[in-house]
């Protein structure tokens, strides 16, 4: 950054700077008061006595069909999957956890009911190959830049930045134009 | 006799093009024009051939030759004409004749372009136009024909082959299987065209920048040539991906438009790259620099091109065992392999050559944004990738299946995206060369302002609480705030030039500078799917149950009443269960609803089609899922609540016109330039 300018020069750039501070200040303010304003909300009167369709889809949306390629347990069209759609709501009503039931299904069709690897073994490469190859683009990107500013020759001097608002649009104009011209 | 014929066609137009291949390199290396002109209209040849295979397959498509494997897979006699021409993409062995067509097609349209400038271009295009489509018919002749035919053993068994196998006798079929239901509906008739569109023309720029690296000319001409190009192939891929998303919603049945599906994804992957190159090469344009990466951008869009189209259509997603087992996937896996090497090899040769012009100096300039709007297009190409490829290396090395779903992708993708979408509001306020936080504080603050109102405060007084959906909400009002500030000050800048009132002045400035106020057009685009996505995304409700009739199920504002079920039989070959249904929306009635489930006999498959009710603030989504067998007294219903979700593909309607303008032709001061010395030229060639 550039910021070798006598204080006085960014001066009003600076009541500009506290007035936006304060613009912004005052708009979040308003904001955390909606936020916190109490919201009506329905309740539930009572829970329903049988285990209904929700409850299994909520626990077979989580899951995927364990013979079908890429299909949602809870919207598979087959036979089967109703059949286990079924057996989820039979574990719900003899009170089982939806850990459990998910358990069950993973003991007997393997890892591939989860949406997501359960992070163990080599599983552990879905998680962790990603973010190290963005870090690593991250790297790639800092240090690229850091060559370009080293080995580069100062840069010309762009026009002066504009003193106010109106010689700004025109400076824009400006830079329209020779876009244009030059495209 | 037409199959043979068919398959003959096809034999020649491999012949012609490997022809082409060798007529093209021989005239290059030994600087004899003849064979290179030669190797041209052998390219402008195989167009006509390959026309001849589709059409014959076509004829034998609609007159139901279901003596041919292909044909009685993918028609049935139950099926429309239209239909049956459509089938074409309806299968394996078809799709890779439609995919050769395409490809002679472009290929053909760019070798009928001027090439005055650029001859020594011409033989390179040539020769991987000329690969590619070898390729694709070498796959189609060896593997998956088309016109092979169904043949009966002396000992009852059938076979599958072209020529007759000793001793068999050809088997009449008298009715075929019928394509899939799902192909069936119109958005799933134009999707895979689509797709294909893209993928095909995208082989043009990765032409022309091979053709750069081995002739050397590696500054930015091939841009230049094929930026109408990739402009066009983007805009048949994002085509093809709404259009696929919408197809998902309105026939899948399961209340969305986007699974993460490895096959969804590979459509997607090489879009990403598409897009990062599109924004990418406007920097090598503008300021002469990341040559290299132009060249990566390319070639890992070509290669993921190939891969989209082999992952859909090789064996190789249901399991890593069956990919090994199918012949097509081993070639296609051998001939991305092959291309990826050869130009990286290529790309290293030229190294030296793509040095670039000037360096970056400012990370807050437009280059330097537009390359962070790369890495975070690379970044969810990476997600992607190693979404998609997981499964099969667990299965390769563990056995173990995995599924790798969407949580996956959604947390991994959602910071990037979002990112992408705060660039898309900063990065038009910055200046090529040079910028700094301070003058692009001074730029942004009013749409900044702005953004705060309409994207924060306003759905907070509309009761959204979700941090997620809010920052989402404020992103896309502030991209918004800014793309229309732009087309704000442009047009009032150019009406002070010109006189011209606040109307004229926007179109001729979007008139005069198509790419910049398309490419704003687009970004409105995006911000309106945002909108619509996150609406979907984040506050979608569903509930299912069973209701006897005049029953009734709730969910948030809507009471949908079952009215009555009918069943009948329709003669293309379905039985059809459809319900009515009554919609009230606080307690006011406003429509019917008759979600269905449609049975075909022959392929033996239901397909749920749902009832919407569609306004712009949500839609009512209802499957019929069963219904009581005995009596049709009772059925079971699931209902989704879809917020905003019209805005998703209104946003994608909009995100079209604005590639459309973009694309649009106009007078290039290029083009003008061209156009001075070629009547000259013209003038001295009689």
């Amino acid at each position: 950054m550039r910021n070798n300018q006598p204080f006085r020069d960014v001066s009003p750039t600076r009541r500009m700077t506290a007035a936006l501070l304060w613009m912004v200040g005052l708009l979040l303010l308003a904001g955390m008061t909606l936020i916190f304003v109490p919201q009506a909300s329905a309740q539930n009167p009572t829970p329903p006595p049988a285990i209904s369709d929700d409850q299994v889809n909520a626990i077979a949306k989580e899951m995927y069909c364990p013979v079908c390629e890429n299909t949602p347990l809870d919207v598979c069209p087959t036979q089967a999957c109703a059949e286990w759609r079924e057996l989820i709501r039979e574990k719900l009503a003899e009170g089982w956890s939806e850990a459990q039931i998910k358990q069950y299904f993973v003991d007997r069709f393997g890892d591939r009911v989860l949406a997501t690897p359960p992070a163990r073994g080599l599983n552990w490469l879905v998680y962790v190959i990603p973010p190290i190859a963005i870090l690593l683009g991250v790297f790639l990107l800092y240090s690229a830049f850091r060559a370009w500013r080293r080995s580069a020759p100062p840069p010309a001097q762009a026009s002066p930045p504009a003193a106010g608002s109106a010689p700004a649009s025109d400076e824009y104009v400006r830079r329209l134009e020779e876009e244009l011209r030059n495209r | 006799m037409l199959a043979n014929f068919g398959f003959g066609a096809l034999l020649i137009t491999l012949l012609i093009s490997l022809y082409g291949i060798g007529a093209a390199i021989y005239g290059v290396r030994r600087n004899q024009p003849a064979w290179v002109e030669s190797a041209r209209l052998a390219m402008l040849l195989t167009f006509p051939l390959i026309s001849v295979v589709a059409l014959s397959l076509i004829v034998l498509l609609v007159s139901g030759h279901y003596e041919l494997e292909f044909v009685s897979s993918v028609t049935s006699n139950s099926m429309p004409i239209y239909l049956r021409i459509t089938a074409l993409w309806g299968g394996q062995a078809g799709s890779l004749v439609f995919w050769s067509w395409l490809m002679s097609a472009f290929a053909t349209a760019v070798t009928l372009r001027r090439w005055d400038r650029d001859r020594e271009f011409l033989p390179w295009v040539i020769v991987v136009s000329l690969i590619t489509l070898a390729f694709f018919l070498i796959l189609t002749i060896f593997f998956e024909n088309p016109f092979e035919r169904i043949w009966r053993a002396p000992n009852g068994q059938f076979i599958v082959a072209m020529f007759q196998p000793a001793g068999a006798s050809l088997a009449m079929m008298r009715d075929g299987q019928g394509l899939n239901p799902l192909l069936r509906h119109p958005g799933m008739i134009i999707h895979p065209p689509m797709l294909y569109l893209g993928f095909v023309s995208f082989v043009i720029p990765y032409a022309f920048a091979i053709a750069a690296l081995i002739t050397g000319r590696t500054d930015d001409r091939w841009i230049r040539i094929t930026r109408r190009w990739a402009l066009v192939a983007w805009l048949f891929l994002s085509l093809g991906l709404i259009l696929g998303g919408r197809w998902a919603y309105d026939v899948l049945g399961w209340g969305g438009y986007w699974g993460w599906d490895p096959v969804e994804i590979a459509a997607f992957m090489p879009w990403l790259t598409g897009t990062a190159f599109l924004h990418s090469v406007m920097i090598q344009e503008k300021r002469g620099m990341l040559k290299h990466w132009n060249m990566v951008l390319i070639i890992l869009t070509y290669c993921l091109v190939i891969f989209g189209t082999f992952l859909t259509r090789s064996g190789v997603l249901s399991s890593v065992h069956a990919f090994a087992q199918s012949a097509i996937g081993p070639m296609f896996f051998g001939f991305i392999g092959l291309t990826f090497i050869a130009s990286l090899y290529l790309l290293m040769q030229r190294w030296d050559s793509l040095k670039a012009d000037t360096h970056m100096t400012s990370m807050l300039s437009r280059e330097a944004l537009f390359l962070l709007n790369n890495l975070l297009f690379m970044s969810i190409l990476v997600v992607c990738f190693w979404g998609v490829m997981f499964p099969l290396i667990s299965e390769l090395f563990t056995n173990q299946k995995v599924t790798v779903g969407p949580p996956f992708y959604e947390r991994a993708t959602a910071p990037l995206f979002a990112g992408l979408l705060l660039l898309m509001g900063v990065a038009p306020l910055s200046a090529w060369r040079h910028s700094t936080a301070k003058t692009l504080g001074r730029a942004i603050w009013k749409p900044f302002i702005f953004s705060l109102l309409v994207g924060v405060l306003l759905p907070l007084a509309l009761g959204v609480r979700h941090w997620a959906a809010l920052l989402g909400f404020w992103l896309s009002a502030f991209v918004a705030s800014v793309t229309l500030y732009e087309f704000w000050r442009g047009a009032l800048a150019r009406r002070r030039k010109s006189g011209e009132n606040l109307a004229l002045a926007l179109w001729r400035l979007a008139g005069r500078n198509r790419r910049r106020y398309g490419g704003y057009v687009i970004h409105l685009g995006v911000v309106l799917m945002a909108i619509g996505i996150i609406g979907i995304e984040m506050f979608q409700t569903e509930t299912q149950g069973t209701i006897p009739r005049g029953g009734s199920l709730s969910l948030r504002d809507y009471t949908v009443t079952y009215q009555s079920l009918a069943m009948f039989d329709t003669p293309d070959g379905r039985n059809v269960a459809r319900a009515v249904l009554s919609v009230e929306k606080n307690g006011q009635y406003v429509g019917e609803l008759h979600p269905r489930r449609d049975y075909y006999f022959e392929s033996q498959q239901p397909m749920t089609i749902p009832g919407v009710r569609s306004t712009m603030e949500d839609d009512l989504y209802v499957l019929l899922v069963d219904w009581m067998p005995v009596s049709s007294q009772g059925a079971t219903f699931k209902i989704y609540h879809n917020p905003l979700v019209n805005w998703l593909w209104l946003g994608g309607l909009v995100f079209i016109l604005g590639t459309l303008i973009a694309a649009w032709p106009e007078k290039d001061p290029e083009e003008a330039v061209e156009r001075a010395p070629r009547s000259a030229y013209a003038g001295a060639q009689v």
